[in-house]
């Protein structure tokens, strides 16, 4: 399984997507990283040029209920149908406003490295 | 002296082993003999200042305390200057939005739902002239948080002080601009890495000549550290830069006593409080060392490391916050126990929301509780003659040495950075680190070691001020139409034509911001020339 862990947007803390790209190559998956700034358009690009079963992005700056919004905006234009998941400086009430917004899964802050390992393997069973 | 041998490590007491964060191992007792080759008549005041940079420091004038803050627009900031210079205060710390730090102008699309987020949004000269409508700048001193575009926003700062009529050569004030660990934290680079030393050499090779009351650079160790370095690193990779930006100047033909005096440090406390304290007086001894016998540096002033340092938010934790309180307190008093020029605190219950008045007060009275009831100003360097601190300043002075070699060996900071090397080793033990709290190998309280059930607390972000974003947006429109266009032009141009002569930007980029171009349009055409820093990944999986 591959996986894209991305930073969409201005933020620049990206020490936490470095921490969990480490522990997923470590739990056997493959990671591309984006790096920092990338647009969602840039984000999608990248996610279709590497062939990634998922997409990641990171957020710590507030923005991920503007961002999420873009990500499906986008996806629909180029109808595809890649999961994608946040994570980062999530307050847990936004949770579900993430997921209706289409996000597969959102890690509010707080959540444990072993979540998210474990969350990858549950879809690493059913693929 | 007795022959026989004294029980001194581990093994000897037959006790568990403890080791460092930075990996050393410390003994459980440490005695006359650790010490017997250290300098036990140093002075505080005196050259190499391992017991501080003066010769009693806080005595008669405590550390400044500095707390952090930030207005969204320059309209706000005006009004925070009015109100401080009030309240008798001379000093404020500006933050800037992530577009400004980045080099979008507001109504750039990538800047969408981020204008006047996390600081104050500067599109032309215009914006820095309402912040500062009214504020004598005599009186005040500015510290502009900005890396990045700190060429441009130092330009700006020039700019307005230039036209209200000020004397620049007598103008103070502080920027950030330490663009080399932003490429290892914080990420706020535009440029190739040595296209961005470049212009912070540049903003310094300007201010000696033509403002050489303000301090260009403020070297940063605190955001590597908080990316995962460990001490030792964060020291290293600090003097590593620092030493860039000096070599920089002297290539200008600065002289270092012109330039050295002029460097400050901000450096990042928590973890185990001998090992900051060590680090600060080993770091302090050894940037002394460097500065007279690599540099051959004649004035004192120049050897002195000068440091803002505080609690760092790595130490702090959302589990049971009100320990934030406690840690924070220990912060503060290691880092007054190292001779700290400026302190700042983090509150309490910042890692989940907006710090709420009422915990900025408690970082505030922690830190006077310590300066008045304490005695921690009554005698300089008390740690001084602690065979434990003493030794283990000593082995932190060697051990940050040769984490400089190894970036030697790395081909310099700037090869190190540019290369990734440096932010693949510190973001491998971050993970290392993150791991060992999450499995209870790093004990932490409240989070892997005397847990309680507590209700989960939820972040919160200040709500964005989507109104006040589209007025910056609506004043950016009006002033693109009301400037001289062409002058705009001639001047970008003109910016343009001194880059590719590898020229001194500031005179410039001056000029350009007189006649209100736009941080956007100037970064723009720098990009033309130099082009944009690419970031190395190193998540292989091969």
């Amino acid at each position: 399984m591959k996986i894209l862990l991305a930073k969409p947007g201005l933020d620049g803390h990206d020490v936490g997507v470095k921490v969990l790209a480490h522990a997923l190559k470590d739990a056997g998956f493959e990671v591309v990283y984006s790096g920092l700034r990338k647009t969602i358009e840039e984000i999608v690009e990248m996610a279709i040029m590497n062939n990634v079963d998922i997409i990641g992005l990171s957020i710590l700056s507030g923005t991920h209920l503007v961002l999420a919004q873009r990500m499906k905006e986008v996806l629909n234009e180029r109808k595809l149908n890649i999961p994608w998941f946040v994570g980062g400086n999530i307050p847990a009430k936004d949770v579900d406003k993430l997921l209706k917004t289409g996000a597969h899964q959102a890690f509010a802050t707080g959540s444990k490295i072993e979540e998210v390992v474990n969350y990858f393997n549950s879809l690493k069973v059913k693929a | 002296m007795s022959t026989t041998k004294i029980k001194k490590t581990a093994e000897d007491f037959g006790v568990k082993k403890v080791f460092l964060e930075s990996g050393l191992e410390v003994d459980p007792l440490y005695t006359a003999k650790d010490i017997e080759n250290s300098d036990k008549y140093e002075m505080p005041g005196e050259y190499p200042f391992t017991r501080g940079i003066h010769p009693t420091m806080y005595r008669n004038k405590p550390f400044t305390i500095r707390q952090y803050a930030g207005f969204a627009s320059p309209e706000e900031t005006n009004e925070r200057f009015h109100f401080l210079i009030k309240n008798g205060q001379s000093g404020l710390n500006v933050a800037f939005d992530l577009p400004t730090q980045c080099g979008l102008d507001s109504d750039d699309p990538r800047a969408f739902g981020e204008v006047g987020r996390v600081g104050m949004s500067i599109d032309t000269l215009h914006d820095f002239e309402i912040a500062f409508k009214n504020i004598d700048l005599d009186k005040i001193t500015v510290s502009l948080t900005i890396n990045g575009t700190a060429i441009i926003l130092i330009a700006m700062y020039i700019a307005m002080a230039e036209k209200a009529g000020y004397d620049i050569s007598k103008l103070r004030g502080t920027a950030q601009n330490d663009i080399l660990k932003e490429f290892i934290g914080r990420g706020t680079w535009i440029f190739p890495v040595d296209r961005s030393v470049k212009l912070v050499v540049d903003t310094i090779e300007y201010c000696a000549h033509h403002v050489p009351k303000y301090s260009p650079v403020s070297v940063c160790g605190y955001h590597i550290r908080e990316s995962g370095a460990n001490p030792i690193q964060e020291m290293a990779y600090a003097f590593c830069i620092a030493k860039a930006y000096t070599d920089g100047a002297l290539s200008r033909g600065i002289s270092i006593d012109d330039f050295a005096s002029r460097l400050s440090f901000n450096f990042d406390i928590y973890g185990n409080l001998f090992e900051q304290i060590a680090k600060f007086r080993g770091g302090r001894r050894l940037w002394a060392k460097i500065i007279r016998e690599e540099y051959g540096a004649k004035k004192d002033s120049s050897c002195w490391l000068r440091m803002i340092a505080g609690g760092g938010g790595g130490g702090l934790t959302k589990e049971q916050p009100e320990n934030n309180i406690v840690r924070s307190a220990y912060y503060a008093l290691i880092s007054a126990l190292s001779g700290t020029q400026t302190m700042a605190l983090c509150s309490y219950d910042e890692a989940y929301t907006i710090p709420t008045e009422h915990s900025a007060e408690i970082s505030l009275r922690t830190m006077q509780i310590m300066i008045h009831e304490m005695g921690i100003c009554d005698t300089v360097d008390p740690l001084g003659g602690s065979y434990y601190v003493e030794a283990l300043t000593d082995r932190f002075e060697e051990e940050i040495k040769k984490e400089m070699k190894t970036v030697e060996k790395w081909n310099g900071i700037v090869n190190a950075v540019a290369t990734g090397k440096i932010q693949e080793s510190v973001s491998k033990q971050a993970y290392e680190r993150e791991m060992g709290i999450q499995s209870g190998n790093i004990p932490k309280v409240g989070v892997n070691i005397f847990k309680t059930d507590e209700e989960t607390k939820d972040v919160e972000f200040h709500p964005y001020n989507q109104h006040a974003a589209d007025t910056q947006v609506e004043k950016l429109r009006k002033i693109k139409s009301s400037r001289n266009n062409e002058k705009v032009k001639t001047c970008l141009e003109q910016i343009k034509i001194d880059a590719k002569a590898d020229k001194n930007l500031m005179p410039s980029i001056i000029s350009a911001v007189k006649e209100y171009c736009t941080v956007g349009e100037i970064v723009n055409t720098l990009k033309e020339v130099y082009g944009e820093f690419k970031e190395p990944i190193f998540f292989d999986n091969a």
